[in-house]
């Protein structure tokens, strides 16, 4: 019986990796997540959207840095020692792209279950809500799962 | 390793063999008595038949065969290789390679129609003769009519495990015409002894037909290294075969007197080596078939690999190469001796592992040039010019994505060489020039950069015209002084041509503009010369990789930026009365009115900007610009990395380099740039006027 419900639990988990961008926490598919890395320089691209302000090195590729705060309206914040950058890849147009993502705080490694997931209430939000999958309870935490490919497209 | 679709290997070897028997044949037409060259174009027929059977293009193998059969005749000496027939012959290798690219578009009836016109030439006495003439091994006396074939099957025990049905092989036989079997039954054991997957059996056929020899061997092709096949021709009286004759164990029966048999041998090498198949027949070495001694080049032992994965190990490198000049930068500020050591070391191997991965991606250009034969030859034919086509520095490397892209513009140019330069014989003869014309293609290092040159004897261009009709679009108004180098370049206009009349060839006025834009895509140059009378000189300058670029590294602000090399002309410093006058940008450039752009504004830099100012003069076309900077830093060489398709918006940047200290720089698409400000000043006029 209570194999049975294990067993079950894990079918519907989802391996994530919870951020945190100033207030809130956001879980990113850790299937996504290529690598977590220190902050490095970053080269501004003038003329770029305003969510993709820049590029990096990383291990020899260019990639852009894209910033969640500004697609979600956040203030910006300076750098501190737990700032991360969390390369990504997506497949935007049926190309892989990688991509950094920066993220002012990274948290752990773990799983959130389906059953936890809360549909995304209609009021009371002022993002976009096509840039959330959904949001999950965490550790009595609402968690947002963003919508990556929309985001940055 | 991802193991290949095994057909596309067929077809890329295919393609090189192609390659191998264009050349031959049109080597033969100029030398028709080089046996080398018949021999080098039978082997890569019988390569292309052996191979296209094994991957199941049956169309081809079966049309193959029945040219080599035809050409058999020109191996042997019994007809001479005339250009008509080296003309059906190059229709016959096109529809070839039509059936393995593209077998849905083709059409039986054109492939026989094409063996009808082989057949004539060279069965002259006979159109409708029968396929061929006996093949007879050596040491059988030819009989000059065979009434058939005596045949003795020995497998091996193990082929049944193999996959391979022996019952199959013999119902592929008994297809050539009506057979005779008698399985051999004296090697089965005893049932206690016997081994249930093994093949016991041995079988005796009688075939009654006129076959050729090649096609029993086709049939056991697959099997040819497991199993001993005695073959022996029927005579008339069915007797007993003779003593086995020659045996199909691992070789194929020495061929005919005239080719030397090694080459023959590794022609067919192949064919018995993926007889087994194999799980990665990517790994396998291949043995190429040996060609004559001056294309050495192409018999030298090869390793195909595929180019993303050259892409890749370049990217590796340049990693490598940029850590390693961050160890470097590290141990030089610090006062560890042998820590300096080793990072000179690792200096040394990085620069000279990048040099290497290079030259992996560095192909001959006579690849290239070689498949330029071929059109020079349909084209003199159809236009009836003789032309005379010259190669030479078919050594000279390029980077292979250069190669590729090099192709269409050389095409547009050797047919503009052939269609407008070269007179046609009267005309010629009345100069007094040789009736044949004449076409160079050259290529030649010349520093970091190759010229490539298209040159003919021809009339020259015609200056008068070229600017009659660049008055006559309005390009130029009437009784400006133009040089006659400023007037050619409106043979790079487009929609501009002076041909009268519009040919199959030439005349659209699409072409030259097209071929000036794919070679500054490549950020190379094109130039013209000519001598009227005397013929045209094209000449293409191209860098030696589309991968690594010379640029001049320069700071805006914080940010560091990388302009082209190729694009810029002069650097000078902004003087103080230039920087105060906010109303006019423009330079006083040596008497030119130069505009300029200051970067500053365009790339949003912050912080305040340097005192003495730099200005760095770019050209792009026609039009000099001056770009405004804080501060020249040097030449930087470096790899090119394309910018992710989230800043594919951004039109100003063609793509990023890593510099040094393992930051990212961007290069500045100077083209681009100038065109932004341009429309900028437009909107801002029209805002300004409303």
């Amino acid at each position: 019986m209570n194999d049975g419900l294990a067993g079950e639990r894990q079918a519907d988990a989802m391996q994530v990796v919870m951020i945190g961008l100033g207030e809130e926490k956001f879980a990113l598919d850790a299937g996504l997540v290529r690598e977590i890395i220190d902050p490095v320089p970053v080269t501004k691209v003038a003329g770029a959207r305003a969510f993709v302000p820049s590029v990096i090195n990383v291990r020899g590729n260019v990639i852009p840095l894209a910033d969640l705060r500004i697609r979600f309206g956040m203030p910006q914040l300076d750098d501190t020692a737990e700032t991360r950058i969390v390369v990504i890849e997506l497949d935007l147009d049926g190309e892989p792209v990688l991509v950094g993502v920066t993220a002012d705080k990274v948290y752990e490694v773990t799983e959130i279950s389906q059953t936890d997931v809360q549909q995304t209430p209609r009021v009371g939000m002022h993002w976009k809500p096509e840039f959330i999958r959904f949001i999950a309870k965490w550790r009595e935490e609402f968690v947002i799962v963003p919508n990556m490919e929309r985001i940055l497209n | 390793m991802s193991a290949m679709d095994p057909t596309e290997i067929f077809r890329q070897e295919a393609s090189e063999l192609f390659e191998v028997l264009e050349g031959a044949l049109l080597d033969l037409g100029q030398r028709p008595d080089d046996r080398e060259l018949v021999d080098s174009a039978f082997r890569a027929l019988h390569t292309i038949k052996g191979s296209g059977a094994m991957f199941g293009f049956d169309k081809v193998a079966a049309f193959t065969h029945e040219f080599e059969t035809a050409f058999d005749r020109v191996r042997k000496g019994e007809i001479k290789p005339t250009q008509e027939l080296i003309s059906v012959a190059l229709a016959a290798k096109d529809y070839i390679r039509a059936l393995i690219e593209d077998p849905q578009s083709t059409d039986d009836i054109i492939g026989e129609a094409i063996l009808d016109d082989l057949k004539r030439f060279v069965f002259p006495d006979q159109a409708a003769a029968p396929v061929a003439e006996m093949v007879a091994p050596p040491l059988v006396p030819v009989e000059s009519k065979q009434a058939g074939w005596h045949l003795y099957l020995e497998f091996e025990s193990h082929i049944l495990r193999n996959g391979s049905n022996p019952l199959d092989l013999l119902e592929d036989l008994c297809k050539l015409g009506p057979c005779f079997v008698v399985p051999v039954t004296d090697g089965i054991p005893f049932l206690d002894e016997m081994e249930p997957e093994d093949c016991y059996l041995k079988w005796d056929v009688k075939l009654h037909a006129a076959c050729d020899k090649d096609a029993i061997d086709d049939v056991f092709m697959f099997v040819s290294d497991e199993m001993k096949l005695t073959l022996s021709p029927l005579a008339h009286v069915e007797a007993p075969a003779p003593a086995p004759l020659f045996q199909l164990l691992d070789e194929e029966p020495a061929p005919m007197a005239a080719a030397p048999a090694p080459p023959v041998e590794a022609a067919a090498a192949p064919v018995a080596e993926q007889a087994v198949p194999k799980v990665e027949p990517k790994s396998e070495p291949k043995p190429e078939p040996k060609l004559e001694a001056k294309r050495d080049d192409r018999g030298i032992a090869t390793v195909r690999v595929q180019a993303e994965r050259l892409d890749e190990l370049m990217d590796r490198v340049g990693e490598l190469v940029i850590a390693q000049a961050r160890l470097t930068q590290l141990a030089s500020s610090g006062s560890d001796l042998s820590i300096k050591m080793i990072a000179e070391e690792i200096e040394r191997l990085a620069s000279s592992l990048r040099d290497t991965t290079m030259g992996a991606r560095m192909v001959p250009i006579g690849s290239l040039f070689g498949r330029f034969r071929r059109l020079i030859h349909d084209l003199s034919r159809g236009l009836s010019k003789p032309v005379e086509f010259v190669t030479t520095g078919e050594d000279t490397e390029l980077d292979k994505t250069m190669i590729e892209c090099l192709a269409d513009p050389l095409v547009h140019l050797i047919r503009n060489a052939i269609d407008h330069g070269i007179e046609d014989t009267a005309t010629r003869s009345a100069n007094g020039k040789t009736e044949q014309g004449r076409i160079e293609l050259a290529a030649v290092h010349s520093g970091a950069q190759v010229l490539v040159t298209v040159k003919d004897n021809g009339g020259g261009l015609n200056t008068a015209r070229i600017r009659a009709k660049a008055e006559e679009q309005g390009l130029i108004a009437a009784g400006a002084v133009l040089t006659d180098h400023e007037i050619h370049q409106f043979l790079f206009h487009p929609g501009f041509s002076t041909a009268q009349t519009i040919s199959a060839l030439s005349g659209r006025g699409v072409g030259m503009d097209v071929v000036k834009r794919t070679i500054e895509n490549m950020r190379g140059s094109i130039d013209l010369s000519t001598r009227p009378g005397q013929g045209t000189t094209v000449t293409l300058r191209l860098p030696l990789t589309l991968a690594i670029i010379e640029g001049l590294l320069i700071r805006v602000g914080e940010g560091r930026y990388i302009i082209p090399l190729s694009a810029v002309e002069e650097c000078i410093e902004l003087t103080a009365e230039d920087e105060r006058s906010r109303g006019r940008n423009f330079l006083n450039v040596r008497g030119n009115l130069v505009p300029f752009l200051r970067l500053r504004e365009i790339m949003n830099a912050s912080g305040a900007p340097d005192r003495h100012q730099k200005t760095i003069i770019i050209s792009t076309g026609d039009t000099h610009v001056g770009l405004v900077a804080d501060q020249i830093i040097g030449n930087h060489q470096t790899v090119i990395k394309s910018l992710s398709k989230l800043h594919s918006d951004v039109t100003m940047f063609s793509g990023a380099t890593i510099l040094g200290d393992g930051t990212a720089a961007l290069i500045l698409d100077v083209a681009q740039l100038v065109a932004l400000a341009q429309s900028k000043v437009e909107k801002q006029h029209i805002s300004e006027a409303a």
